[in-house]
């Protein structure tokens, strides 16, 4: 919402400020002022000029030299009778030009851009006196680029050349030469442009926003009601108009205005509009744009010779209906899109736009205007519908004043009146057949001070009301909200409305008193916590990834058609396919985040993610989904491979308290990851993850060169928290000595050594300690279909030092495990 | 006799005192102390020496002999930590060298600001729980007074699955669940992903984080939100942060206000970072609204309560003088390592 604060200042006459100190007070009463531009803030010594001749510069075709008087300013290079010379390379500046009035900037006097209406210099451009090829040229005429402003808020203004002032300007402002030009264009002005919540309807207007000023300045806000207007004639003898559906059209009011007389608006009303943002187009439209602004009511008008039956009725569409608006565009309706019809045909989408078939077009005679106020979330619906959100449906959608339809057809009229622009037909139609309710709320001064912490006085909170138009009914103690007031119904609202006056900076701090509490985090961001501290101690750098992704990336990872991981959300309304889905896997993000760091040749690139999957229970969903938090570990580069990433995990798991045997296995559907390189992680017989290296076709598809090993692991969070054990139990420090025994051995190639291991482990029984892999071997030395592998064994007591005996016993029962798995012993 | 013991043990205390290194004094201890040596020998003399001098004599061997020990240990302790001093100085290093450094891995910034902002609430005794992302209309609006209708559910802003499950568009109907749970009082925060139909720009994301905040009990006032929130400003942004309350609106809280904090580049006085403004708006609040109270099924003539929403990224930004919303999102390790 932009508006000038000069038509604010029409509202409310006495008020005296600066734009600085308005925007302050303005926002911290709650009409939030984005910016405040003064127009004219880089406009200096600019005065209307006359040209008084124009003669071609002797040294140059594309130049003229021209004499203009500038009343009497006086400046570098102005005589005694007020001329100045001045040359110019403005197409539009020629011998028929003498007698215009044109802005003229002055040496040492400042524009605001250049003539190609450019970027526009922060500090304006400063003109100087000067030659122009061997002529003396003491200023500028300028084009309206020049002043900061274009040719879309003065429609007069030339494509290319100066600004010439129209004779109807002239006449109406009574221009001379010598008068301030930055005033005559209207350009000392300031507009403001607010952020107004939508709770603040009436906001979304001139009448609205100088009302809220003068509460806040306690100023006198001048609202004058439309005068009384129209011939002796009745409306009633031309228009008839019938609601079917009261519900969505709770009033309809029509003004008609005959015998339409097209011309520009006067220059105080382009102004306004222009300053709002607005184009200037012609005395009708114009009219309805502004009352628009003014009121904050959308009007519109219909050309009352193409209404069939001189009828208007408002009722729903039928499913199916195709119209045509305006705009020239077929649009679909249905039967909730409620619409405007004369006696046989539609004419409008209600709060909408009207129709290409009643349009006002240059040969109109007759015009209705429509005043009315439609259900806000229906308009909201049709325009969704109808594929079309307008300026009024924006507004309409906000749930509009009942009381606003029928002043804006009476201003529109009134303006009719002032402007010339027509004949008002007496009378208005008025449809409002369950006029509303007003709204009252119980005065509780001490509910509003018990909820602010305050300690207002009931007079002053009496006085803060008055001055926003609540009136206090002292027989049954109830303030009355005017209709205006669309978000005032509890005491809570009112407590606000108090705070808003009295001040919210003006309020004390404190802190809630009563019962303490010891803050806490779930036991679930406790895990969290320590597993992101774990992999950043391992040296992986945590990454935030989109929940959502594109369907490819099913492809993209090599997941079979038939694959679970398929059956994923999809978003109604997503921002495109690339974010359609909901994951079911975290790889892709992971594998999106480490593929752009490879691109960006960073090297030895280390990521975690801790976020969740998706996994819908039944789809279509009808119940949530149960998101799963993923911990994902990859990284590629030279210090990374399977083995140190496994390593990674087993921290993960020593760190959580998960000191049970975990197991890999490599039987595994994991198609993403390198088939010989991948396993399954299970902990007490749980499926908690998967590890392996990405597969090279996977790799090969996100962007890594051939021959790049990436690698991952995953770990399925709610499984690994039901694990977590964060008791600790103190085990005592070994007192008796360990003894240690070396196995060196020929291993069959595809034993495993975590099966090896789990034997050993089970034969060793209570005295083995540790057992650890120390070398192994493949290769020449070794026969063949065998590797070569050695563990050292440590075997301890916690109660005695270990007699050779116990030690051969626990020996021979490993020995004898290594034999039924064909392993032989090396001397 | 007594002489040549003398001379003797002089040439021995000389011969000690210019000696150069340990294996130079264990010869001289052989020479002088040893078996055969020249002082040891000396008591073989003894014979020749009248008896009744005897005993007067042999102590003067052995004051003679313990004086030489003596020498030789003190020369062998100077000459033993000189040979110290001089290994220890050949294996001199040139302590500028590379560390040898593990590899660690960097928090990303919008964690480590929610680490900060955990830690603020915590210590003012608020728990810290999640809730889901996924969510169904009814806690994402209707209960946060956002009714059917209403332009806040616009499919413009908002990610639908069906017409009741959505992805939430604020963390605020974590509070809706905590007030239903009925345990009173309440004082959480939430911190969760949030979801809006904005495209990616150097300012926004379809997916970002929010913190909420939320404390019911009895006697709770807009005092008690403006002094929590000022105390949370100062100890995020720094002591001598100000801070600015200006009404503004939501469904869920009445009355509303939005919070700005004194720009910490330029201390209010208005910079390109705070667009000239001096104040920078951080985060939203106000007080439960009664419906909402009520729809979660608290009495709202017994209890009140205020709530908050911070945008995370927002934070982050601010704090870390991050210029543009992707990069949170690219996770490039050059950017991260920054953190």
């Amino acid at each position: 919402m932009n508006t000038p604060l000069s038509w604010i200042k029409d509202y409310v006459p006495e008020l005296d400020c600066t734009a600085l100190e308005y925007s302050d007070k303005l926002t911290l009463s709650g009409t939030k002022v984005e910016t405040a531009e003064e127009l004219g803030k880089n406009l200096s010594k600019i005065y209307i000029g006359e040209i008084k001749s124009v003669a071609q510069h002797p040294n140059a075709d594309k130049l003229v030299v021209c004499t203009v008087n500038v009343g009497a300013e006086r400046a570098d290079g102005v005589d005694d009778n007020g001329d100045v010379q001045i040359v110019t390379g403005a197409p539009n500046v020629t011998v028929e030009t003498v007698g215009a009035l044109v802005p003229v900037v002055l040496d040492g006097g400042k524009v605001a851009g250049g003539h190609d209406g450019g970027a526009k210099p922060e500090d304006g451009i400063v003109i100087k006196s000067g030659e122009l090829r061997g002529v003396k040229s003491y200023g500028m005429m300028c084009s309206i680029e020049e002043l900061g402003s274009d040719r879309n808020a003065y429609p007069l203004a030339p494509e290319s050349g100066i600004y010439i002032f129209n004779d109807a300007v002239i006449k109406e402002l009574g221009l001379k030469p010598g008068d301030d030009a930055i005033k005559a264009l209207g350009l000392d002005d300031t507009v403001i442009e607010y952020e107004i919540t939508s709770n603040r309807v009436d906001c979304y207007s001139i009448v609205g926003i100088a009302r809220e000023a003068a509460a806040v300045f306690g100023k006198e806000f001048k609202f004058n009601t439309p005068k009384e207007t129209g011939n002796s004639e009745s409306i009633n003898d031309y228009l008839k108009v019938r609601v079917e559906d009261e519900r969505l059209c709770p009033r309809y009011c029509a003004r008609m205005v005959k015998n339409i007389k097209f011309a520009p608006s006067p220059e105080w009303m382009q102004k306004r509009l222009r300053n709002s943002g607005i184009r200037p187009i012609n005395n009708l439209v114009d009219i309805t744009n502004f009352v628009m602004l003014e009121y904050g009511q959308p009007m519109h008008a219909f050309d009352y010779d193409t209404l069939e039956g001189h009828e208007i009725v408002v009722k729903c569409a039928s499913d199916g209906e195709v119209f045509k608006t305006l705009d020239g565009q077929d649009r679909e309706l249905d039967h909730t899109v409620l619409m405007i019809n004369d006696a046989v045909k539609p004419v409008g989408i209600a709060g909408v736009m009207g129709g290409e078939n009643s349009m006002i077009t240059e040969n109109v005679h007759t015009v209705v205007f429509e005043g009315a106020n439609f259900d806000g979330v229906n308009v909201r619906l049709s325009a969704k519908k109808a594929g079309l959100r307008t300026d009024a449906s924006s507004i309409f959608e906000k749930g509009l004043d009942p009381a606003n339809a029928l002043s804006a057809v009476d201003r529109a009229c009134e303006l009719v009146e002032e402007l010339g622009c027509g004949e008002v037909v007496g009378g208005t139609i008025d449809i409002y057949p369950h006029p509303e309710i007003g709204v009252t709320i119980d005065f509780e001064p001490d509910r509003i001070n018990a909820l602010l912490g305050t300690h207002i006085s009931t007079e002053d909170m009496l006085k803060i009301f008055d001055k926003i138009e609540l009136a206090y009914d002292k027989a049954s103690n109830k303030i009355i909200v005017p209709s205006f007031r669309r978000d005032l119904y509890a005491t809570c609202d009112l407590a606000e409305e108090v705070l808003r006056f009295y001040g919210y900076d003006k309020i004390e701090d404190t802190l809630p008193v009563g019962e303490s509490t010891a803050g806490k985090l779930t036991y679930k961001l406790r895990v969290d916590e320590k597993v992101r501290n774990i992999a950043e101690l391992s040296g992986f750098d945590h990454i935030m990834t989109y929940a959502f992704e594109s369907p490819k990336a099913f492809d993209m990872l090599n997941i079979q058609a038939d694959s679970d991981l398929r059956k994923c959300i999809v978003i109604n309304n997503p921002l495109g396919e690339d974010f359609s889905v909901m994951r079911t896997q975290p790889l892709n993000a992971m594998l999106t985040a480490l593929s752009f760091n490879y691109s960006h040749k960073n090297e030895n690139v280390w990521l975690y993610d801790l976020a969740n999957i998706y996994v819908p229970k039944a789809l279509p969903l009808t119940e949530l989904p149960d998101e799963r938090e993923q911990l994902t570990l990859a990284g590629y580069g030279d210090d990374i491979d399977f083995y140190s990433l496994k390593g990674v995990i087993e921290v993960i798991f020593e760190r959580l308290g998960m000191n049970k045997r975990y197991k890999l296995n490599a039987d595994c559907n994991r198609p993403y990851l390198h088939p010989g390189r991948k396993a399954d992680i299970y902990y007490d017989g749980v499926l908690v993850g998967y590890i392996g290296e990405l597969h090279p076709i996977v790799a090969k598809n996100y962007g890594f060169k051939e021959g790049v090993r990436a690698y991952i692991a995953v770990l399925d969070m709610p499984e690994i928290v039901r694990f977590t054990d964060f008791d600790r139990k103190h085990e005592g420090v070994a007192k008796f000595p360990a003894v240690s025994r070396d196995l060196s051995m020929l291993v069959p190639k595809e034993l495993c050594a975590g099966d090896i291991e789990d034997m050993i482990l089970q034969r060793g029984g209570k005295l083995l300690e540790n057992v650890k892999l120390f070398d192994i071997y493949e290769g020449a030395q070794v026969k063949n279909g065998y590797k070569s592998m050695a563990y050292s064994l440590s075997f301890r007591s916690k109660e005695h030092t270990l007699t050779d005996d116990e030690i051969t016993s626990a020996m021979n029962k490993i020995l004898n495990g290594l034999n039924s798995l064909n392993i032989e012993l090396r001397s | 006799m007594k002489d040549k013991l003398k001379q003797i043990t002089e040439e021995a205390l000389a011969k000690i005192k210019a000696s150069k290194s340990l294996d130079e004094i264990n010869d001289i201890r052989v020479e002088f102390l040893g078996k055969k040596g020249r002082i040891t020998s000396i008591m073989k003399e003894l014979k020749d020496i009248a008896p009744e001098d005897r005993p007067a004599f042999g102590q003067l061997v052995n004051e003679a002999k313990q004086k030489a020990e003596q020498a030789i240990e003190d020369t062998k302790s100077r000459l033993q930590s000189a040979a110290l001093e001089a290994k220890l100085a050949s294996e001199k290093i040139d302590v500028t060298l590379p560390a040898k450094k593990k590899k660690t891995g960097h928090g990303h910034p919008n964690q480590v600001a929610l680490d900060e902002v955990e830690r603020i609430f915590v210590g003012m005794g608020y728990d810290v729980v999640e809730g889901p992302e996924v969510e169904y209309q009814e806690y994402n609006f209707t209960k946060l007074n956002i009714p059917e209708g209403h332009p806040a559910r616009d499919e413009q802003d908002t990610f639908y699955i069906t017409d009741e499950i959505l992805l939430r568009s604020q963390t605020s109907p974590v509070q809706a669940h905590v007030m239903e749970q009925g345990k009173l009082p309440i004082r959480m925060i939430a911190p969760g992903r949030v979801f809006r139909s904005d495209s990616i720009d150097a300012t926004h994301s379809p997916s970002f984080h929010q913190i909420e905040g939320l404390v019911v009990d009895k006697h709770i006032t807009m005092t008690d939100l403006k002094g929590t929130l000022t105390q949370f400003a100062e100890q995020l942004f720094g002591e001598g942060t100000k801070t600015r309350f200006r009404p503004h609106h939501f469904q869920f809280t009445e009355p509303s206000a939005e919070v700005d904090v004194s720009c910490f580049k330029c201390g209010g006085k208005g910079c390109r970072f705070c667009k000239g403004e001096g104040w920078i708006e951080i985060l939203g609040c106000g007080m439960v609204h009664p419906h909402v109270l009520e729809m979660c099924g608290i009495d709202p003539n017994e209890y009140t309560g205020f709530a908050f929403g911070v945008g995370l990224e927002r934070i982050a930004i601010l704090k870390y003088e991050i210029d543009d919303m992707r990069l949170l999102y690219e996770n490039d390790a050059r950017f991260l390592k920054q953190f």
